[in-house]
């Protein structure tokens, strides 16, 4: 049964999808339709988890915009989204960045960043 | 189930149902027994795994011996003929269904769960928190009422789930996307009829 729902979804998935993980900030290209006509709109901000396999497969990405945490979940294989442009890439020892929902001020967007690290 | 996109790219819902092929073993008329109905069948089977008596029923109707039949009941005698075989094909993108299963099994739960009874609050010294509540009066009439909601097996029963609506069919495979959820645990067999109560567009 497994392998027939695999199948079904196989060519909705789309392959450009892999190249972000947590913790990166990324600019999600998403496209939105107004009436008949369609624009780009750009999230930015850092991934706080990954989550799901597959068709069901989403990420959830979070932003402060004037001062007000905002986040925001896309699922991974949606044809709505143009692209995902990673800015950043971080170093990250959680699966699930949840605790940047604690943090405020300067702290709220701060991720160890990967060149940073290696330095 | 799953999700898939349809043509406006919204996710939407699926449950993949494999639907055939099923052949008709045996047409029933309202002069030999009574009523109308098609006997059907799905899913191949071995003959050394059936009876002779299962075998003998498929040869006679010329198709292959099946693990499991099905009646269905028409009003009016049906066209099909035994050993004429169902189809996905009998189903088009966008219709109406039924669908008939056995949900799945819950064992012996109380009433909040099996009757939605909202029960008594959790704390502040309350000492009612998922009981069933009064049962009914006293002396007039003296006994409690029939189909009074009690605690019990739950599922495990036949449902239908009707008005749901095929998203895709793919006839290579025999499979039908039916949007939302149907009765049953992975696996299990369902019933696929044309919605009986379809609203008129």
């Amino acid at each position: 049964m497994k392998a027939i729902v695999k199948e079904i979804t196989k060519d909705q998935l789309k392959s450009d999808r892999g190249n972000f993980k947590v913790g990166d900030a990324v600019r999600v290209h998403t496209r939105v339709r107004e009436g008949d006509k369609e624009r780009i709109q750009i999230f930015s901000g850092i991934v706080l988890a990954r989550r799901g396999s597959g068709i069901q497969e989403s990420f959830t990405v979070r932003r402060i915009s004037y001062g007000e945490g905002v986040e925001r979940v896309f699922p991974v294989h949606s044809p709505n989204i143009e692209k995902i442009e990673v800015e950043r890439e971080s170093v990250v020892l959680r699966a699930r960045m949840y605790y940047m929902r604690d943090r405020i001020g300067k702290e709220a967007m701060k991720v160890k960043e990967k060149r940073l690290a290696k330095a | 189930m799953t999700q898939i996109y349809d043509g406006d790219n919204t996710l939407v819902p699926v449950t993949v149902v494999e639907a055939g092929p099923c052949p008709v073993l045996q047409v029933k008329n309202t002069g030999k027994d009574g009523y109308n109905a098609l006997q059907i069948g799905f899913s191949e089977q071995k003959e050394q795994r059936l009876s002779k008596a299962e075998v003998g029923h498929a040869r006679k109707a010329k198709v292959a011996p099946v693990s499991n039949l099905k009646e269905v009941r028409f009003a009016e005698a049906p066209e099909q003929k035994a050993g004429d075989v169902l189809t996905v094909a009998h189903f088009s993108e966008g219709q109406a269904i039924d669908v008939v299963g056995c949900t799945k099994g819950k064992g012996f739960q109380g009433v909040v769960k099996r009757f939605r009874v909202s029960g008594g609050p959790a704390s502040h010294g309350s000492m009612f928190h998922r009981r069933i509540g009064s049962i009914g009066l006293c002396q007039t009439p003296g006994h409690v009422f029939k189909n009074q909601k009690m605690p019990g097996r739950m599922g495990g029963a036949r449902r239908t789930v009707q008005n749901l609506s095929v998203v895709k069919i793919m006839e290579d495979k025999n499979l039908i996307m039916v949007r939302g959820c149907v009765p049953g645990a992975t696996g299990d067999l369902v019933l696929i009829r044309a919605a009986k109560k379809a609203k008129s567009k």
